[in-house]
């Protein structure tokens, strides 16, 4: 990682790919869903048809980039920054929690500076892991699910199989919305509303935005 | 032992259970017509050599007695549609082409069954394109088997038994070439190919009936009995995938079927309606996802109030 005065080299090339690729199928997954499932006739956002294709083709868009941020984690040391360590993480987040909502108000210092050690605060580690781990493998496995519907199980006891993973989908699905809407906010807590969103586009971080 | 005492006792009640289930699927069969018209092979005294004679049955005229007993017309004997005469063997070559009775020579002002409105049916018919192009020789029963026929979709709670027997019905004939063309001078279309531009097509035809976009809805009607000319199907995702999806007025509009299912109204509907994209919108859902939504909107809106107050955007 290259440093130079209050700069690091915060995102490698490899995970400004990814992340790129995520926003864009996200969005459009998004869109596309939201059409399909609130689908009036009265009211079109767009061709039902077309939402269709687009969220199987974003799907596996987003699917693909998964499969680049699981190797670039085996592969480099990414990996450590989802590292969360049990003991004392809730105290962590809650200081973390209170910096947001009252700290930064008293222009207090942040608790957890990002460097090139912690790139994510305990709050962001918490969050990013439960939806990179436990969201977004759901959705995707839910997804295969309901592009080739053959592989769901018909029933589960009395409950139609597609039924169920139509659910979790549509849920999970809402839940990263929620979370896309809090991440684009949170994102712009820094020295600029637009310093965090320069830094994913170039990959430097300045020290003490955050 | 005691082992071998319950398995005894279970053995027991399985037999009593199987015989009670004979008992239940016994058909009337007062002319003994079934002797022969159940079995594979046929035993008789040959008149001209005096010998007794083995020969297969003809498959056509096998009937599939536990189907039979399933079926709405399980207590008929067999002459109450068919000549008595057929009580003789070898039966007359002419009784074949006897003509048999259609549904509303029997049902026709049947009060007892004024619910299923033969009359109706029958006047939705006469404006089918099977009406149109082939006419009265389009009985009835090239849909509806007499010996066969269940009444699914008014007495069962199962939506995909539903479906299943309305599309064995098409599929009898649009997928068995030789008996499209009993009707037709044409093959059989290719029904895979016809419908490439259904997604998912396997699923569709599995989960609901030919019928929901061939036939145009009679609100009055159970089921609809106007069958459409091709150009005339319904070819518009949204018409099933949407708030008012139509299936609500066709497959699902049988109001009686969670009141039948013994599951529970949660159950049957969880069980017996596939997800379809667009047409299920559970309120219960929206309104958790539109609160949680409002507070997170006004938990951004109140801290970039409070930014802005404080100078630090």
């Amino acid at each position: 990682m290259k440093e130079s005065e209050n700069k690091i080299y915060f995102y490698p090339i490899w995970i400004r790919v990814w992340h790129s690729l995520n926003a864009i199928g996200i969005l459009i997954l998004i869109y596309t869903g939201i059409t399909m499932y609130y689908s009036n006739q009265g009211f079109r956002l767009m061709d039902f048809q077309l939402a269709i294709n687009m969220h199987n083709i974003a799907g596996i868009m987003v699917g693909l980039s998964y499969l680049i941020f699981t190797i670039g984690n085996l592969r480099t040391t990414n990996h450590k920054h989802y590292k969360i360590k049990r003991v004392g993480m809730f105290e962590k987040v809650k200081i973390q929690s209170q910096y947001y909502l009252i700290g930064m108000f008293k222009k207090q210092r942040p608790p957890y500076p990002l460097s090139e050690k912690r790139k994510f605060n305990p709050l962001q580690k918490l969050i990013y892991s439960i939806i990179m781990y436990l969201f977004m493998p759901g959705l995707i496995i839910t997804g295969i699910g309901l592009l080739l519907p053959e592989l769901i199980i018909e029933n589960v006891y009395h409950l139609s199989g597609i039924f169920l993973t139509a659910i979790l989908h549509a849920s999970l699905g809402f839940l990263v919305t929620t979370f896309l809407l809090i991440h684009l906010y949170v994102a712009s807590i820094g020295q600029h509303p637009l310093e965090n969103f320069k830094s994913i586009l170039n990959g430097y971080h300045k020290t003490d935005a955050h | 032992m005691r082992i071998s005492y319950l398995l005894f006792l279970f053995a027991l009640t399985l037999n009593c259970v199987t015989l009670q289930a004979e008992e239940k699927n016994e058909i009337p069969d007062v002319n003994g017509c079934l002797k022969c018209h159940s079995h594979q092979t046929i035993t008789f005294t040959n008149t001209l050599t005096k010998h007794e004679d083995k020969r297969l049955m003809n498959p056509l005229y096998i009937l599939d007695k536990d189907h039979f007993a399933k079926g709405v017309h399980a207590k008929f004997k067999c002459v109450d549609c068919h000549s008595a005469e057929y009580d003789h063997y070898p039966h007359k070559a002419e009784l074949k082409l006897e003509p048999l009775n259609s549904c509303l020579d029997c049902h026709g002002g049947d009060v007892k069954y004024a619910s299923y409105k033969f009359e109706k049916i029958d006047e939705e018919f006469q404006k089918s394109i099977h009406f149109k192009k082939i006419g009265e020789s389009f009985t009835c029963s090239k849909c509806h088997n007499q010996h066969y026929y269940q009444a699914k979709s008014r007495n069962s709670s199962i939506v995909s038994d539903i479906v299943l027997l309305s599309n064995e019905m098409c599929m009898s004939c649009h997928s068995n070439n030789n008996k499209f063309q009993l009707l037709s001078d044409k093959l059989k279309p290719a029904l895979a190919q016809i419908h490439e531009w259904l997604p998912n097509q396997e699923l569709h035809f599995k989960n609901v009936r030919c019928i929901e976009c061939h036939t145009q809805v009679v609100d009055s009607l159970a089921v609809s009995h106007n069958i459409l000319p091709k150009e005339k199907a319904l070819k518009n995702c949204e018409e099933c995938h949407s708030k008012n999806s139509m299936l609500e007025a066709s497959l699902y509009k049988y109001k009686n079927l969670q009141s039948r299912s013994q599951k529970g109204k949660l159950n049957t509907i969880i069980s017996n309606k596939s997800y379809v994209i667009g047409a299920y919108q559970n309120s219960w859902l929206e309104r958790a996802s539109f609160v949680i939504l409002a507070l997170v909107v006004l938990g951004i809106g109140a801290h970039v109030t409070a930014r802005i107050l404080k100078k630090l955007i």
